[in-house]
């Protein structure tokens, strides 16, 4: 094949500025790299989660009862749309581990012996299933063993139903069921002080005298079953036993944790790539439009020979088409393998025991289909212009701009600037609409690099806010089942307890018209402190209200409800109470969707005497060892929550992950600052080469025409940096707008060290940048420059 | 048979008439042409003489196609290419013109094979780009990069890459002026070599009125008008020529 001597000039022509192509490439990988990266991390954990569900059959129905007689089994099975059913035993115990003073609390969830259960099976990670032959065979979930570096062969010592029971390890599993393992009432996964255990369903049914009964069950629908109302027959059914409400999938403690992770996910998944591809596609329009301006005379010369417009406008679309194929590349292989780190990261957070990653095709398409639009829309503009010239005039360079002499010229202020300092001032005021594309270009990246950074202000101002402000126990004690509100003495008198507080959280629809909200009623005593109503808005403790609830906005505004309006609220537990109770105030908060209302109204509501499931403890730190070792004898414990590991979770798990995901979109904003930055001067270089050489030859100094090449981009890159931080503020706003899942919101928070720390990247890349063009204007030859013709 | 009748026996590849051309840059209006006429006849080697400014280059450009009048009528052979829209001048171009500039503008990231290829690949009935290297004599150095190449055989180049598509009108835009003397008439021979040769119509622009001697005629052009025009009864030999 005959390759025509166009096309080896688009081929030499690249490899000739392959610097320049490397630095678009760049800009233009960058948004390649984000979409795939965040696209692919997406696609990959939807089809795990999904992949890990299907093949160890996570259930879609769940309920629990106080105890249901075994024959209740059949008739839920009965149920229509009921493919499967798996009844358990399920209890929470306090776990004694030598070496860790704090209380430890586990789940214990019951299996058939020495076989899987018919849903929510265990991916069995080391030993086996416990068996019916030995009482005391244990499984623990992965995570839980290692944090407490917990091997089978080793024992642990449970308090079961009040008695001290030591139990062997026979392996250790994870579970679909327990993705996320949340201590009850917590709000983060912590694997020290929660675990799952799995023990022989016989075993754990004699102990809690369980026997012939079950607690809890799952089920598996058919395909096309009404979950609503296989939800509603199984609560009739169970409501005698004691049924706390049943719950589909996606309300699922571990899976509803997901879901969100997932959602949030997704949304940063959506919103900053879109933002970056938008802001690469600008900067890939602009920077290639600038280029092929300065092919202008070439332009020209083929039009001279005979080349028509669509020739050349070809030409060139190929000449941009191996640019922006360069950064294709990159942008696929980095952003493939991003996604994979992002993907591998996520799956050892949640422990899938699977990962399915391929890169997104679909992003691919997407990402490169825009660069490629932008890329080519950026030439078309230039190359239109350059042909539409007679080709006479488009040989010669453009007729010099009109200066007009400005009156500010003739000011005190203006006679100290030197002659180099007037030619960098005329030039920028001379190409007005380039001096602002270029200053664009470059707040693009600022803005970028603030929006990506300002992160960690956010989540460090919620956790503030969140764990600081609006909260002061030390520890939450959660009780096996509410008492009377009397035991609130006995927790006053353990060692260190300086003050005591009473809660109940109880199971709760939410409905105004026809909206419905799955969730629980907080109950506070009027003047709580220790965990109080907290607002946001105002960092201010509501007392709870005499009655009334007080509602969390954004429940608020699911509900489509405000102070005054009545919600309907359906209690999930007890003799399931309903009823209609005023909006009394509404709160701004960061986390959940909460529901709150006075501990005594509540109380009166369930009808029974003034009583608690949790205490919210203030202890006095020298006492905590004897506190802890008390707590852990105490029969009626089945949660510990300490604030301060709420706090390290906090940030071990959400902060950290979050931050990774950040780094690699900084690092991608990086990349693109310098690429404008790069491809700013270099370009300025290519448009203004013999202009400089010729002040070379009247005597200026290297350093003094560098002054006048990169003065002109550093100065637009100063003059850049406020709006480059205006912007970042812009896209912050728009991105903690998007950012709002049931679980998340992320305040927008950007502290002055942000603002800092991205100028200060802007300004390296742009030193790097202004160092490897003054490298070339060293090297500028001078006879070769003014031989040829302007 | 006079010189006159022979004229008229010859047949006119391009005739211009009452040509006029304005440019404005910025505020300026600067009048390049006003009012010139002028035949260009078949197989005739002409020089256009004139200093800085006189519209050598702009009656040029407008003649290639590569700009347009402000007013005035081009005709070539029988096309008329007054108010010829971009994509006929285009066509014009390509299929009848050749072009050599003064700073020989060839494309730096082709050889100079491949520069003259450039020309032959759209061109209807081209030179085999080799063969076109052999008229200006530059066969040995077809493969290297412009850089590699000095002036005159830069500037042999474009005219190889001028004439391989085997134009009815060659137009030169002060082909030597940045040459040396020896140089520079290196490449008058070719032109020369190529308007006898291939008996392609010749337009050669210079301000060095000793060139004038190698033309059928010269046009002298002065203020944007053809002040004269001289018939020389003999061409002189380019290696005759010294300044």
């Amino acid at each position: 094949m005959v390759i025509r001597a166009l096309d080896r000039k688009v081929v030499r022509d690249l490899w000739h500025i392959r610097g320049q192509v490397l630095a678009i490439g760049m800009v233009v990988a960058a948004g390649i790299a984000a979409l795939i990266m965040s696209l692919s991390t997406l696609e990959a954990l939807d089809e795990t989660t999904d992949a890990y569900y299907e093949r160890y059959r996570f259930g879609d129905v769940f309920a629990w009862a106080k105890r249901a007689p075994q024959s209740v089994e059949s008739r839920i099975a009965a149920l229509p749309g009921v493919r499967s059913i798996q009844t358990r035993v399920l209890r929470f115990a306090t776990i004694d581990i030598d070496d860790f003073a704090e209380p430890v609390m586990a789940e214990i969830v019951s299996v058939p012996s020495g076989r899987q259960p018919v849903l929510n099976q265990l991916v069995i990670r080391s030993g086996r299933l416990p068996e019916l032959a030995a009482s005391d065979e244990v499984v623990l979930n992965e995570p839980f063993a290692e944090a407490h570096r917990l091997e089978v062969g080793d024992r642990i010592v449970a308090i079961i139903n009040g008695n001290r029971r030591e139990l062997r390890i026979v392996g250790t599993a994870l579970s679909p069921e327990f993705v996320y393992a949340l201590g009850p009432g917590a709000l983060m996964a912590d694997d020290k002080r929660f675990g799952i255990m799995w023990m022989e369903q016989d075993t754990l049914a004699a102990a809690y005298d369980l026997k012939g009964a079950f607690n809890s069950v799952s089920l598996d629908l058919e395909r096309g079953a009404d979950t609503e109302q296989v939800l509603q027959q199984l609560d009739r059914l169970l409501e005698r036993y004691g049924g706390v409400g049943a719950l589909a999938r996606k309300d699922q403690l571990s899976n509803w944790f997901v879901m969100n992770e997932m959602e949030q996910l997704r949304t940063m998944s959506l919103i900053l790539p879109t933002i970056f591809l938008v802001v690469s596609a600008f900067l890939t329009n602009m920077v290639l439009g600038r280029l092929v301006a300065t092919e202008r005379s070439q332009i020209g010369l083929m039009k001279a020979f005979g080349y028509s417009r669509t020739e050349v406008g070809l030409h060139y679309a190929k000449f941009v088409v191996g640019i922006v194929f360069v950064g294709s590349v990159i942008g696929i292989a980095v952003g493939t393998w991003l996604g994979l780190v992002n993907t591998r990261m996520y799956t050892e957070l949640f422990r899938f025991p699977l990962l399915l990653y391929r890169p997104s095709t679909s992003a691919m398409a997407i990402a490169i289909g825009v660069s490629l639009a932008a890329a080519l829309l950026g030439s078309a503009g230039a190359v239109g212009k350059a042909a539409k010239l007679p080709p006479a005039q488009a040989m010669i360079p453009p007729a010099p701009a009109v200066f007009r002499r400005m009156r500010i010229w003739d000011t005190r202020a203006a006679r100290w600037l030197d002659q180099g300092s007037r030619i960098i001032v005329r030039n920028i005021l001379r190409a007005p609409m380039r001096s602002l594309l270029t200053m664009m270009g470059v707040s693009a990246s600022i803005g970028l690099l603030v929006l990506a950074i300002q992160w960690k202000d956010s989540l460090d101002y919620l956790a503030e806010s969140y764990f600081f402000r609006g909260q002061h126990q030390d520890a939450t004690i959660g009780l096996a089942e509410a008492q009377s509100e009397t035991i609130m003495r006995d927790f006053a008198h353990l060692p260190g307890v300086l003050a005591v507080e009473p809660m109940r959280i109880v199971g709760a629809n939410f409905s105004a018209g026809p909206i419905t909200h799955r969730g629980s009623v907080t109950g506070l005593k009027r003047d709580a402190w220790l965990q109080p109503i907290f607002d946001e808005a105002t960092r201010k403790v509501v007392p709870a209200p005499a009655d009334g609830l007080v509602l969390g906005t954004v429940l608020a505004e699911k509900l489509g409800v405000s102070v005054g309006d009545t919600v309907w609220v359906e209690v999930l537990e007890g003799r399931r109470p309903e009823v209609e109770l005023p909006v009394a105030a509404l709160i701004e908060t960061y986390i959940a969707t909460p529901a709150f209302m006075n501990i005594d109204a509540l109380n009166r509501l369930l009808k029974q005497r003034p009583s608690t499931e949790y205490v919210n403890l203030l202890i006095d730190r020298r006492d905590e060892a004897a506190f802890y070792a008390k707590i852990k004898e105490l029969p009626l414990v089945s949660a510990v929550m300490l604030r301060r590991a709420a706090i390290d979770s906090f940030y071990d798990t959400l902060v950290e992950n979050i931050m990774v995901f950040i780094t690699l979109f900084s690092a991608l904003a990086c990349a693109l600052g310098v690429g404008v930055a790069y491809n700013s001067a270099r370009i300025a270089l290519s448009e203004r080469g013999r202009e400089l050489a010729t002040l070379r030859v009247l005597g200026f100094s290297r350093g003094e025409i560098s002054y006048i090449l990169l003065g002109e981009v550093g100065l637009l890159i100063v003059a850049a940096l406020p709006f480059g931080c205006l912007l970042g503020r812009g896209l912050s706003e728009l991105m903690a707008a998007a950012f709002q899942t049931e679980l998340f919101r992320i305040p927008l928070v950007i502290n002055a060290a942000t603002y800092g720390l991205s100028i200060m990247i802007a300004l390296a890349a742009t030193v790097v940048s202004a160092l490897l063009v003054r490298h070339r204007v060293d090297h500028l030859d001078l006879i070769e420059v003014l031989k040829t013709r302007e | 048979m006079t010189a006159n009748e022979q004229k008229t026996a010859m047949a006119t590849t391009l005739a211009a008439r009452d040509l006029t051309k304005v440019y404005r840059t910025g505020e300026i209006e600067v009048h390049a042409l006003r009012g010139v006429d002028i035949d260009f006849y078949e197989g005739e080697l002409i020089v256009i003489l004139g200093p800085s400014g006189s519209g050598k280059s702009t009656l040029l450009n407008i003649i290639g196609g590569l700009d347009t009048p402000t007013s005035g009528s081009v005709r070539f052979r029988d096309h008329e290419l007054t108010g010829a829209d971009e994509s006929e001048l285009t066509r014009f171009r390509r299929d009848h013109v050749g072009f050599v500039f003064q700073f020989y503008n060839l494309i730096p990231s082709l050889t100079a094979e491949e520069n003259v290829a450039l020309v032959t690949e759209i061109a209807k009935r081209p030179l085999p780009p080799a063969e076109a290297l052999g008229i200006v004599g530059l066969s040995e150095r077809r493969h290297h990069f412009p850089a590699q190449l000095s002036g005159g055989e830069q500037q042999r180049v474009a005219i190889a890459r001028a004439i391989a598509k085997q134009p009815e009108l060659l137009l030169c835009d002060e082909p030597t002026g940045a040459l040396d003397s020896k140089t520079g008439i290196l490449v008058l021979e070719a032109i020369n070599q190529v308007n006898r040769e291939l008996g392609t119509t010749t337009a050669v622009i210079t301000h060095n009125t000793v060139i004038g001697s190698m033309a059928d005629r010269v046009l002298h052009m002065a203020d944007g008008k053809v002040a004269g025009i001289d018939e020389n009864r003999e061409r002189r030999p380019a290696a005759e020529l010294a300044w």
